[in-house]
């Protein structure tokens, strides 16, 4: 009885898919790598002196085990992509040396990942300024936190979090000295200088990405990657402020955020945080604005011929 | 030909004002059109030019608003916009008849224009609603577009600054449809010309 308990035990766990690993990020304290890699300071015992020592962990070596926990790869171990013999400390310096896997690695040529294009992202951020300044070495994690990353653009139904949360890989690097400077070999632009002849900046920063200006946009692809160099980015009011927008496009063309507007014309365009001019934006209010303005004319066309005929 | 009779309905300081604002508010409906439709920037005027125009007419009208409003607290002028509750939809139905069939058939304008009486019920209720209503929120949503990061970012669950956008873009087009109308019944006159005659020199005509 006791071991027909404890082998639905196992069955149960063996079930749950992700639950174990899931659990283990959570409880970082009792993982074997989290427990140091998830604190500010680690201790470890030295064999030589006989020692108990405190050091400070690398900061970006530190992770957050939260945003592990919800990001797409929370379903793997640590080990799954690093070598197990991380599991010894001090770590072996030739690990280092180690290659990774890369994203096409594991996503490229696979059906089940055909979704998401990423063949086609390869070829587009082959063209980016980011792929021409620092080759190879860009490497998507650059952008994408393989630890963390999560697929916003395409779950959340909330324009102001898939604008933060895009705009916020961007200046990882465009808004840090070191990070910037390690890539580009020099010093990284002000960002609000820069962008000093945008009008409400602050509002264009929350409301678009960075991406809608500064890459050429792909209605085939999801996000575009082919970010440009800074001469080439967008600087026309118009080209985002006009029925034609380039938004819809981009930002705006998500299922996501659609499906909750499609309850109704005018929710359309209100529900999304979006401002390009005027009524026009919504097909219920163009129309009526057209029926009334025609009404209008045709009212008065009416009365004025019957003014004319009766003035004979 | 029956007596003509002269009365001075319009003083300067409304010609004036009537002036800007007609000169405003046509350059703001031009230009709103052209910013909220795809018009290609270069192909007329630029997008930004078009928007600088759209803000300074903008800020002229408001300013103009003030006179009207100003002149009509502290001249008589402001009395021929009070609504009085008797007859309150009978008289302006009475007078949409008039337009609709009487006019056609010899009746009688049924609200004469005398010293008293500077506008036709209809005419003071749509005047009412147009500058009492429609032209201030227009001024207001225009000026809460020109400083955008003031706006309340939620209206229940839409965005503050499109619900502004849409309020500040219908209110423009009933203004634009009120414009259209007011051009039209103005020619209603003893000839076409007669009454922009009037606003041009301040006296009307009763005939």
């Amino acid at each position: 009885m006791k071991y027909c308990l404890f082998s639905l035990f196992l069955l149960s766990q063996f079930f749950s898919p992700g639950n174990l690993n899931a659990q283990s990020y959570q409880d970082a304290k009792h993982h074997a790598c989290l427990k140091c890699h998830s604190q500010q300071s680690y201790t470890f015992h030295n064999s030589v002196t006989n020692m108990e020592i405190k050091r400070l962990m690398n900061p970006y070596y530190v992770l957050d085990t939260l945003a592990m926990t919800a990001g797409v790869h929370k379903q793997f171990d640590c080990t799954d992509c690093h070598s197990s013999e991380y599991g010894t400390y001090p770590h072996q310096a030739n690990l280092k040396l180690e290659p990774l896997s890369t994203c096409l690695d594991c996503h490229g040529g696979d059906v089940s990942f055909a979704k998401y294009q990423f063949e086609r992202i390869d070829e587009e951020f082959k063209k980016s300024v980011h792929y021409k300044v620092y080759g190879d070495n860009f490497t998507c994690t650059k952008c994408h936190s393989q630890h963390t990353y999560k697929a916003t653009a395409r779950t959340s139904d909330n324009v102001l979090e898939i604008v933060d949360y895009s705009n916020k890989m961007c200046l990882s690097c465009h808004n840090d000295m070191k990070k910037y400077k390690m890539v580009s070999g020099h010093d990284n632009p002000k960002l609000v200088q820069v962008h000093e002849w945008l009008p409400n900046q602050e509002l264009h920063f929350q409301h678009v990405r960075c991406i809608e200006c500064h890459t050429e946009v792909l209605d085939s692809l999801m996000v575009s990657h082919d970010v440009l160099p800074k001469d080439k980015a967008l600087r026309k009011c118009v080209e985002c402020h006009s029925a034609n927008s380039r938004l819809k496009a981009s930002l705006y063309k998500y299922q996501n955020l659609q499906k909750r507007a499609e309850a109704g014309g005018l929710n359309t365009v209100m529900a999304n945080e979006s401002y390009i001019i005027g009524t026009h934006q919504s097909p219920v209010l163009k129309l009526a604005s057209i029926i009334i303005f025609i009404l209008t004319l045709v009212g008065i066309v009416i009365h004025s011929t019957f003014r004319i005929l009766k003035k004979k | 030909m029956s007596t003509t009779e002269k009365i001075y309905f319009y003083p300067v300081w409304l010609r004036i004002w009537h002036g800007f604002n007609a000169l405003g508010i046509i350059i703001l409906i031009f230009t709103g059109i052209s910013m909220q439709s795809s018009i290609e920037s270069s192909q007329v005027v630029g997008f930004n030019m078009i928007v600088n125009i759209h803000n300074i007419a903008g800020v002229v009208v408001t300013l103009s608003y003030l006179v009207y409003f100003i002149g009509n607290m502290v001249t008589p002028n402001g009395k021929y916009y009070i609504i009085k509750p008797q007859g309150f939809l009978k008289k302006p139905m009475k007078q949409a008849v008039y337009y609709a069939w009487g006019m056609f058939h010899g009746m009688k304008a049924p609200f004469p224009i005398s010293e008293k009486r500077k506008f036709n019920p209809l005419q003071k209720y749509i005047y009412v609603i147009v500058m009492y209503m429609a032209v201030p929120i227009v001024i207001i949503t225009g000026i809460a577009l020109l400083f955008p990061e003031i706006i309340i970012e939620k209206v229940y669950t839409f965005s503050g600054v499109f619900v502004t956008a849409v309020l500040h873009s219908a209110m423009g087009f009933f203004i634009s449809i009120f414009l259209v109308i007011h051009i039209y019944i103005a020619s209603i006159g003893k000839s076409p010309l007669e009454n922009f005659k009037s606003i041009v020199n301040g006296w009307h005509q009763v005939h």
